[in-house]
């Protein structure tokens, strides 16, 4: 019935039919969301602010509040500098947050809006911090915007003030869950490294229930801790799209050496992260996360033969679709569609930082497997590719529940946004642990699909 | 616990925007732009467009702008579909920077090539975005040579303009369907004992239920405006006798148009709750001076009533004394949720819209209690503010308010989008009813 996708492939150029994707102040708005007592501020017309906080909603289920500049016809001829300085004065009058993370929207990109010159003449209350990124929609990605805005921090925030190096290091966790970030940080805590998670929304978009509405929750990344992130160790930026920018720029302004890793999902990218910060501090791997990897292996082996050669569609944003491909090829799986919406080669805007089909295909080449692989996609492409080319299990965000029922394939949901389930957001995919429960759901999905399947004589109680 | 900061503050440019009912005598103003640093639960001109048309099921709706716009409107409501699913999926042209540079005419006249090809259709929807308006696409000369082209009707829908709000937009798909029904001979035949019903989107399938009560009394429900509509269907919207109008808001203008250049007489109705259901049909039926379908109507009351009234007193019972807030988007809607809770014996405390107009707002003065809280435009300090100040047990809103509401231990129902079972006719106020006890009578709440 929503089966509408038609099989013969043809050359499109004229646009997206079903995006894999969403613009960039989004991500720079869920980005600003992990500084302790922020609130974001969209520079545009109001439409588009009531649209982010929207979706960020339905994927959270938490009140996610952002201002405007609410734009008037009249700033798309004079410029919106008027707008944004009002918008500041109101802001923190009104709604008295510590710092105010400013982005763009397409409107205020075209119009020309010189963001730094407007902040620098804005009246700015004593003590209380403006920071800015440009989140054009008409490039990149949520995930650019995400990458900017946290650049943004680092350009506006990061001080190099001490003679040496502090032992700490800074990790830079990507676009993923509040529950991956607190797991990331578990892990730290662990190894007892210090750590500075910049952004961090855990205890903002997980915060508790407490009978009270708080407007800035108790978690975040606290403002001291970012100007103290050019006082660190190491930088390991988590995924190459969302979070290498940052990371080089703290390179750049205060001489913070640089890792970029794979977003640490499965055995191999964790044990990469605990490597690279063993090689950096003097510390073991702790007898419990020795233990955790040790129970993932033994989960992987008991359970391998219900992977072994099952072909997987995935699609997402592009750190993760990079973990999530090593991943399922260590499980025995083949990957034979990745797809994702953000276009392929950059970080921030000009700065190529990866190449995201390349990566991928080197990934199926060592592990011999042959498939298809697509930066810049949309969901109508990998609809088109599973009709020519069936899979047994499709991984990706909510949208890709069309594909699934049209096609009757079980499904995984994984990544942003995720509308019509709940939970995701509390629980991690990142570290050993949440390799476990991806585990979990990956096998459940497969299984649940068999005894549906299975005729009375072949249906089984233990599998 | 910190106490929230904002709990005393609202802007002073907001002051007018907010009455108590009894304090003052001053009128509400409404209507006016948000504040700049607000943080405004209003969408824009394109999002209303959208949500009208966007149930015009075997359309393509193509959104000629960079990918957000798109992406954030893609199948969010739950408009139902007898026929054509095409209008689910997601549209954009996906403009790029130097699109935006060099214009995107280029770019959305293949969009349409494309999407004409792989998916026939009758009519395609081009809706224009903010910044298509700052570039300077000429929509309206691409989309006469699409039309041209392919021989199909391409609309353009000029939902370009972040000065307006939802209002704007609900004008400018009306501009859109207007284009579309009007006649391609003289005029349609009219058709005796036909209505069109507009403003209802067939969210979780009301329309359905309000075009059986209508057979039931021997009128035919022409074409709804939008919900579960199609091409064929509105090219004949023309031909009925009456037009009756359920979102006054979204669509008085299209029936004043319709009346003007149709002759086709209209009414506002409201279908929501069994004291509005009943007076709206017995209005219809009166227009129609039928004796015959007088006696249908009177007959289907009775039939209808009696198998809801028991349902609603029993949860009366177990609801009577609670305190309501409501915030929807347009005042039609408010001012049939206030009779709607007297009916099932819940007080509205506070109650404020997106969009509602001057004469709503009067009427929802006239219809609440003393001391009710009413307001435009709420922002989320004011509406956490005052469902804690007034003590309300339930808050009715859209999507972002169910978070706040939760947050403060206060129970939820969505009348908007997210609504999944009908609340209109005499089965939607039991389901109204069911859905409020559902989340106030749930377990949960003494753990908060
Ligand atoms: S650009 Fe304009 S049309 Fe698009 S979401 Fe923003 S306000 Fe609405
Ligand atoms: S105009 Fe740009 S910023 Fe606004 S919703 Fe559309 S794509 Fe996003």
């Amino acid at each position: 019935m929503l089966n509408c996708t038609p099989k013969e492939l043809k050359e499109r150029t004229g646009g997206v039919i079903n995006p894999a994707k969403t613009c960039q102040p989004l991500g720079a708005m869920y980005a600003a969301l992990g500084i302790h007592g922020c609130l974001p501020h969209s520079h545009g017309s109001q439409g588009c602010c009531s649209y982010h906080r929207m979706h960020l909603t339905r994927h959270f289920r938490e009140p996610i509040m952002a201002s405007t500049s609410s734009f008037t016809e009249g700033a798309s001829v004079f410029g919106g500098g008027a707008n944004l300085k009002t918008a500041i004065k109101n802001v923190f009058t009104i709604y008295n947050p510590e710092i105010m993370a400013v982005h763009t929207t397409c409107l205020s990109e075209t119009i020309g809006d010189d963001l730094p010159t407007i902040i620098r003449t804005a009246e700015i209350p004593e003590g209380k911090v403006v920071i800015h990124a440009n989140t054009p929609s008409y490039q990149g990605s949520h995930i650019t915007g995400f990458s900017n805005m946290t650049k943004g921090m680092v350009n506006y925030l990061a001080e190099a003030t001490t003679e040496t190096k502090k032992e700490q290091v800074n990790i830079i966790p990507g676009f993923v869950n509040p529950g991956d970030m607190r797991e990331i940080k578990r892990i730290l805590k662990i190894m007892g490294i210090k750590t500075i998670l910049f952004p961090d929304t855990s205890g903002v978009v997980d915060s508790p229930m407490t009978g009270e509405y708080a407007m800035y929750p108790r978690g975040g990344t606290q403002l001291k801790d970012l100007v103290d992130t050019g006082n660190s160790k190491l930088t390991v930026a988590l995924g190459s799209y969302a979070s290498a920018d940052a990371a080089n720029q703290l390179e750049r302004k205060c001489q913070v050496p640089a890792v970029v890793l794979r977003t640490p999902i499965g055995v191999k990218a964790t044990d990469q992260l605990l490597m690279t910060l063993i090689n950096k501090f003097t510390v073991d791997i702790p007898v419990e996360l020795e233990e955790e990897r040790g129970q993932l292996v033994d989960i992987m082996t008991d359970t391998h033969f219900h992977f072994h050669g099952k072909k997987v569609a995935i699609f997402g944003d592009p750190d993760i679709m990079l973990a999530m491909t090593e991943f399922v090829l260590s499980l025995g799986m083949k990957p034979i569609h990745v797809l994702t919406g953000t276009p392929g080669s950059g970080g921030a805007l000009g700065t190529a930082l990866g190449n995201f089909e390349k990566e991928i295909q080197e990934l199926l080449q060592e592990a011999g497997v042959p498939g298809k692989v697509k930066a810049g996609g949309d969901l109508f492409d990998l609809h088109q590719w599973i009709k020519n080319e069936p899979v047994d299990l499709l991984i990706g965000n909510t949208y890709g529940k069309y594909i699934a029922r049209a096609e009757d394939i079980p499904f995984v949901r994984l990544g942003f946004p995720i509308l019509d389930r709940s939970v995701h957001s509390y629980l991690p995919v990142v570290s050993y642990k949440g390799a476990m429960r991806l585990i979990e759901m990956i096998s459940n999905a497969l299984l649940d699909r068999a005894d549906r399947d299975a005729k009375d004589e072949d249906f089984e109680l233990v599998m | 616990m910190q106490k929230s900061v904002l709990q005393d503050t609202v802007f002073h440019e907001r002051e007018d925007s907010i009455i108590t009912k009894g304090k003052q005598k001053k009128q509400l103003t409404c209507d006016t732009a948000s504040v700049a640093g607000c943080v405004s639960q209003r969408a824009c001109v394109y999002c209303g467009a959208r949500v009208v048309l966007n149930p015009v099921t075997d359309a393509i709706h193509l959104v000629h702008g960079p990918i957000g716009c798109a992406s954030y409107t893609w199948d969010i409501r739950g408009s139902l579909s007898s026929g054509s699913e095409l209008y689910r999926n997601s549209f954009s042209t996906d403009l790029k920077e130097k699109d935006v540079i060099f214009g995107g005419e280029k770019k959305l006249a293949r969009a349409i090539d494309e999407l004409v090809a792989e998916y026939p259709t009758k009519v395609v929807f081009v809706y224009a975005t903010c910044i298509v308006g700052v570039i300077g696409d000429d929509l309206e000369a691409v989309c006469k040579a699409a039309s041209a082209k392919h021989q199909i009707e391409v609309i353009p829908v000029q939902s370009s303009g972040f000065a307006g709000n939802k209002a704007a937009g609900y004008r400018a798909a009306c501009d859109a369907l207007l284009r579309l029904i009007k006649p391609s001979q003289k005029k349609n035949k009219p058709k005796a004992s036909t209505v069109n019903y507009l403003g209802d989107f067939n969210l979780a399938g009301e329309v359905w239920i309000i075009k059986d009560y209508l057979k039931q009394i021997g009128i035919e429900l022409n074409v709804a405006f939008t919900g579960d509509s199609h091409y064929e269907a509105l090219k004949n919207a023309t031909t009925a006798s009456l037009n009756i109008i359920q979102c006054a808001g979204s669509m008085i203008y299209l029936a004043q148009r319709m009346e003007e250049l149709y002759a086709i007489p209209y009414m506002n109705i409201s279908f929501l709750g069994l004291e509005d259901t009943a007076a709206s049909l017995r209005r219809i039926v009166d227009s129609f001076g039928d004796p015959e379908m007088k006696l249908c109507l009177e007959e289907l009351l009775v039939r209808e009533t009696s198998k809801v009234k028991p349902t609603l007193d029993w949860y009366r019972e177990r609801l009577q004394g609670k305190k309501a807030a409501i915030y929807v988007g347009g005042g039609f809607k408010a001012i049939s949720l206030i009779k709607q809770f007297r009916e099932i014996g819940i007080d509205v405390v506070m109650i404020g819209t997106q969009t509602g107009r001057q004469e709503e707002y009067q009427t929802i003065n006239e219809l609440v209690d003393e001391g009710t809280v009413i307001l435009d435009d709420a922002n989320p300090s004011e509406l956490e503010k005052f469902m804690v100040e007034k003590g309300a047990h339930l808050l009715v809103g859209g999507v972002k308010e169910r978070p706040l509401a939760y947050k403060l231990g206060i129970a939820f129902i969505d009348h908007n989008h997210d609504r999944k079972h009908p609340l209109s006719g005499f089965v939607g106020a039991v389901n109204l009813a069911k859905e409020v006890a559902t989340t106030l009578c749930s377990p949960v709440w003494q753990y908060v």
